[in-house]
């Protein structure tokens, strides 16, 4: 029996092990059955995350069922798939079948869908078992996981403070040991950057490598699913199992996601790494402390370090704060009222829609519908959306020029450790600073994974960003695998699984 | 396309980026856009917090982005497509037991005001 | 082309929905299907469900491409676009639509009297669902609520855009139905107005005659056949002639036809124009049929009414038709019965013949006559042809045909039409005129007019079975 965040003594590199990955490993060889493994990890949630709030729903019958079934094709002398047994946790905009999805909003409160998402459908056929859905800020909207109509998520390091956002729940489930898997989504930072407050790793794939099909849309050209995990190496199995082309979903490759497991092991002899400016400069001191030492990992294991600055990449915030409301606006039109969800009944159907999404919708989102319909709105189109997607262009292109010279780049995956709960709410702006350093890979379509290494001077988890051009998912992990390598040991969090 | 002037004489503000801000008038134009009832309060408070994000994006106008493409999609996919065969619909009683309101097997809504475009 | 000949011009423009013959909708596999139980057609896509994405259909793209084709247009690469407003048929609260790179662009369509209309646009886009208003009597103002059926909802629809190049009620007909003709040839549509199938609404200002300017224009719906299309038409051009002459502006406003009391009526108008947000579609990419696909399509659509009409004239060797043929002959393509008049000319019949019998008497079933047994109908030709049937004869048998099928030599058999040999036909004649020697002395006498009341006996005493020709022959015969 293993437990997460076992390995050598706090501030001492060394490896770590992968809960997931040795569940499942003991599961298909029947030495641990996949009953007791979810057992375990129910009995963790129960115990646990009335302080937590990871959780939106806890699937106890269900997850024993599928446990069951697991343990019977084991029995059997089936193949139950590369994640036998394995406990996983879903943001709660996946779409599980039959089970409440909520997006963490009123207005979608006790909604099941009729249909399960791609990515779902893939974890079970891999034979993972879904234990709960968690905790996100509303739609996805936010960086601290505060923006939920079921009340915030706890940093398991600091009670007191955010987890991140908007995958809060599944980052603090996976760093509290409640679940060794969990799925988020990321559309400006949204797996990467709570992944990094709570000290856990998180990867957002290129887009349209993993398939949208039952992800309740933020912002369609800005989206992607991916993996929060212990271990660099739980991720790339992971994004190996979730990806790949998807008929159901327009904007997925038509190629298979690269298989990344095998180049965990080839190190960073010979490689360039770009440690760009505009990721460090405005992060706290600690962070950038952090982020050097990272560097100076990837120098010592052979890899030649250079400081590059990318100015447009400052443009990126700006950008990425007209075009993601823009499409969220449209995207959040459906819910209306008519078909499913939230009503409140009125004398007409249009005074019914107006009254349903005031009481549904939570004031950032109501915030972010008012600005994206204020950019695309006539005589604002050109001035704000037109001109944001150029600098889209402009930010890709300079992308482009800095890996000619670079096979990844360096920074940080946002510029402080975790804040107070209540810290950010009153200031938008603030909060939308978070995400500085991670729109730019959502922004030009790039993978981008965050690694925790090291903490502050309080203890807080820092994570560090390593991203790479499109389809490079083999070379961002092989970086993030010897980054992981040498991360000083994070001391447990103080909130997590006996 | 008949129908589709553009909101004439309703222009919310003016059409410079980064001028003195939305006005309450422009915040209760979006809203209605956007179909959502705001409060007196709300309208208020949003016109102050949505202004001060235009202001960053305004920060935008000031590229030099002649010449430049927008990017809309960030993938080079082109004619994705699928075959015209059917395939299975969702069972009709799953779909309207979720449904607020529901009569002889339709959503049912309360008197609509407007025409559609 | 002139209202009430007052010096006022009207400029017309149509804009045609029409539905695509796929089996299933535009972006998901739900069936494309009329008159199903309501919400029976219906999945997490064309529901617009939270986290569903839509896939287009690969046969709705080559349709629309036929359309385009055959219209004369330009195929480019086209995008989609967001269309976003609020309506309870609208799954999404957003159409997914074209909007400035539409598939088709540029083309005309010339009408049988030889004018050209040009068209604009031909561009793809989803249908909506259905709303039906309950309660106030079935007025949609008094509603008490309303219900709505998704079944319809993402059914493809290619909307075709022509310039304002229309003059008058009459052309705008002739264009509908010109236009119906060509897309039931391109096997895309089944163009039927009254089913919807087909949507036309038209687009109609005025101006002074002679003027290029364009005045301000009302788009009229809820024209549901050709008929209600010219009295629309003729009803708003003369209501803003009206205006205009008594110094008053015509608004610019959706009008609704009201069928019943013949007149336009103002829809209740928003304050706002809507404020349509489009932005492109990021749940698609852009489709770009390359020059092979399109010349696959290109291939794939069959002759254009036009050009079926041309060959019936040449068939017949006529150039320019007379305007009873062309009559004749426009019938005959409109109902896709032009196979019938060009067997019958491989066979060497008459094709005058074949074209007078296909035109006025199996048209009258197209239905039928499209199931004709074509080596039937072609030996019905050569009989009447031969003298063996009359006219009237040959009718009726051809009309048993449509409605019963069979052989004609054995219909004419069984109802006693076999022709009358010449000895026969001349005691009858004979016999006729011993019983009317009035008649007689005037027909010799030189009042040949009396040959029609000698034949009518003749007819009624052979059982319609005597030729006319053959019956004024022989009394000329007898006179001498």
């Amino acid at each position: 029996m293993t437990t997460p965040g076992d390995s050598g003594a706090p501030g001492t590199p060394g490896d770590r092990s992968s809960p997931a990955l040795e569940i499942a490993r003991d599961v298909r060889a029947g030495s641990v059955s996949a009953r007791d493994v979810v057992e375990r990890y129910l009995g963790a949630v129960d115990a646990v995350d009335g302080e937590l709030h990871a959780f939106v729903t806890v699937l106890h019958d269900s997850a024993r069922r599928e446990a069951a079934a697991v343990d019977r094709q084991v029995a059997a002398g089936e193949d139950p798939g590369p994640l036998a047994g394995v406990p996983v946790a879903l943001k709660d905009n996946l779409c599980t079948r039959g089970v409440p999805t909520t997006c963490s909003s009123r207005i979608l409160d006790g909604w099941c869908p009729p249909y399960e998402a791609t990515v779902v459908e893939r974890l079970r056929r891999a034979g993972a078992v879904v234990i709960g859905k968690t905790n996100l800020d509303e739609f996805a909207m936010g960086s601290s996981t505060e923006n939920s109509a079921f009340g915030p998520t706890r940093n398991p390091h600091d009670p007191a403070r955010v987890p991140g956002g908007s995958s809060g729940g599944s980052a603090a489930a996976v760093a509290a040991g409640l679940a060794p898997l969990a799925l988020g989504s990321d559309t400006g930072g949204s797996i990467r950057q709570p992944a990094a407050l709570c000290g856990v790793v998180g990867m957002k794939p290129t887009y349209g490598t993993v398939s949208r099909y039952g992800l309740v849309a933020f912002a369609s050209s800005l989206d992607q699913i991916g993996p929060i995990t212990t271990t660099v190496t739980e991720s790339a199995v992971l994004f190996d199992v979730i990806g790949g082309q998807d008929p159901c979903d327009s904007t997925c490759l038509e190629r298979p996601a690269p298989r990344t497991v095998s180049a965990l092991a080839d190190g960073v002899e010979g490689l360039r790494v770009g440690l760009v400016t505009e990721l460090v400069d405005g992060a706290d001191q600690a962070v950038a402390a952090r982020v050097h030492e990272a560097a100076g990992v990837l120098e010592a294991g052979g890899a030649r370090v250079e400081e590059i600055s990318i100015p447009e990449l400052r443009h990126g915030l700006p950008a990425y704060y007209v075009l993601a409301p823009a499409e969220a606006s449209s995207n959040l039109s459906r819910y209306d009222g008519v078909r499913y969800g939230l009503r409140v009944e009125a004398g007409t159907a249009e005074a019914m829609n107006a009254a349903t999404r005031a009481a549904g919708f939570g004031p950032e989102v109501k915030r972010r519908i008012m600005l994206g319909t204020y950019a695309l709105s006539a005589g604002y189109y050109d001035a704000y959306y037109s001109q944001a997607q150029k600098v889209r262009t402009l930010i890709i292109d300079a992308l482009g020029v800095a890996y000619q010279r670079f096979d990844v780049l360096l920074g940080a995956t946002t510029p402080t450790t975790a804040f107070a709960l209540g810290a950010k709410v009153d200031d938008p702006w603030s909060m939308y600073l978070s995400d500085v350093c991670t729109v730019p890979s959502n922004l030009a379509g790039h993978p981008a994974i965050s690694i925790p290494f090291g903490s502050d001077d309080k203890g807080l988890p820092v994570g560090v960003q390593v991203l790479a051009p499109s389809l490079c998912e083999p070379v961002m992990f092989q970086v993030a695998a010897v980054v992981e390598r040498g991360a000083p040991v994070l001391a447990p969090p103080g909130i997590r699984a006996a | 396309m008949a129908g589709e002037t553009t909101a004439g004489n309703a222009t919310p503000g003016n059409a410079t980026p980064g001028s003195a801000g939305l006005t309450r008038e422009d915040a209760a134009y979006v809203a209605r856009l956007a179909r959502i009832d705001l409060t007196d309060d709300e309208l208020g408070l949003y016109a102050v917090q949505l202004a001060t994000v235009i202001g960053h994006a305004a920060e935008l106008a000031a590229l030099d982005t002649d010449g430049v493409e927008p990017t809309a999609h960030p993938l080079p996919l082109r004619n994705v497509t699928r075959a015209d065969e059917p395939r299975p619909s969702l069972d009709r009683a799953e779909v309207l037991a979720q449904a607020p309101a529901v009569e002889d097997g339709r959503f049912r809504v309360p008197p609509i005001l407007g025409e559609a475009p | 082309m002139n209202a009430g000949g007052k010096g006022w011009e009207p400029v017309i423009g149509l804009e045609v929905h029409c539905e695509l013959k796929t089996e299933t909708k535009l972006f998901c596999g739900c069936r494309n299907a009329f008159g199903d139980e309501p919400n029976t057609n219906v999945c997490p896509v064309c529901l617009g469900l939270p986290g569903s994405l839509p896939v287009l259909n690969t046969r709705a793209v080559e349709y629309a491409m036929r359309i385009g084709l055959a219209l004369h247009c330009e195929v480019r690469p086209s995008i989609f676009h967001r269309k976003n407003y609020f309506y309870p048929d609208m799954p999404k609260d957003y159409q997914v639509s074209q909007y400035d790179a539409p598939i088709n662009v540029s083309g005309w369509l010339e009408l049988p009297d030889a004018s050209r209309v040009r068209i604009e646009r031909a561009h793809m886009e989803e249908d909506t669902g259905k709303t039906s208003h309950i309660g106030g009597g079935g007025r949609i103002h008094d509603a008490d609520h309303a219900l709505v059926d998704y079944n319809r909802a993402g059914v493809p629809l290619v909307e075709i855009v022509s310039a304002p190049d229309i003059g008058s009620s009459a052309q705008a007909r002739l264009y509908a139905s010109e236009l119906r003709g060509i897309l039931v040839a391109t096997g895309a549509s089944d163009g039927r107005m009254e089913e919807g199938s087909m949507r036309v609404d038209a687009n109609v200002s005025v101006r002074p005659a002679g003027t290029f300017e364009l005045g301000t224009r009302c788009e009229i719906k809820n024209l549901n056949s050709l008929r209600s299309l010219g009295r629309a038409i003729e009803y708003e051009i003369e209501r803003q002639v009206g205006l205009l002459e008594s110094g008053d502006k015509v608004v610019q406003q959706t009008r609704h036809w009201n069928e019943d009391e013949g007149v336009t009526v103002a829809l209740r108008s928003k304050e706002e124009a809507f404020d349509y947000r489009y932005f492109p579609e990021p749940d698609l990419v852009p489709v770009v049929p390359d020059a092979g696909w399109q010349a696959e399509v290109a291939a794939s659509i069959g002759p254009m009414p036009a050009d079926r009409r041309d060959k019936l004239a040449s068939l017949l060797g006529l150039e320019p038709p007379t305007r009873a043929r062309a009559d004749q002959i426009a019938t005959v393509v409109e109902h896709g019965l032009d196979g019938l008049v060009s067997a019958a000319a491989d066979a060497g019949v008459d094709v005058a013949l074949a074209l007078a019998r296909t035109a006025n008497e199996a048209s009258a079933d197209p239905d039928a006559a499209r199931r004709l047994d074509v080596a039937g109908f072609i030996g019905l030709l050569r009989m009447e042809q031969d003298r063996k049937l009359s006219a009237t004869q040959a009718k009726t048998v051809l009309a048993d045909m449509l409605e019963n099928g069979g052989d004609p030599v054995e219909i004419a058999k069984r109802r006693g039409f076999e022709a009358l040999d010449a000895g026969s036909l001349a005691a009858v004649v004979a016999e006729v005129v011993a019983d009317h020697p009035d008649e007689w002395q005037r027909y010799v006498g030189g009042e040949d007019k009396l040959v029609g009341f000698f034949t009518m006996h003749v007819m009624r005493a052979t059982n319609n079975r005597a030729n006319g020709k053959e019956v004024a022959a022989e009394l000329r015969r007898l006179r001498g």
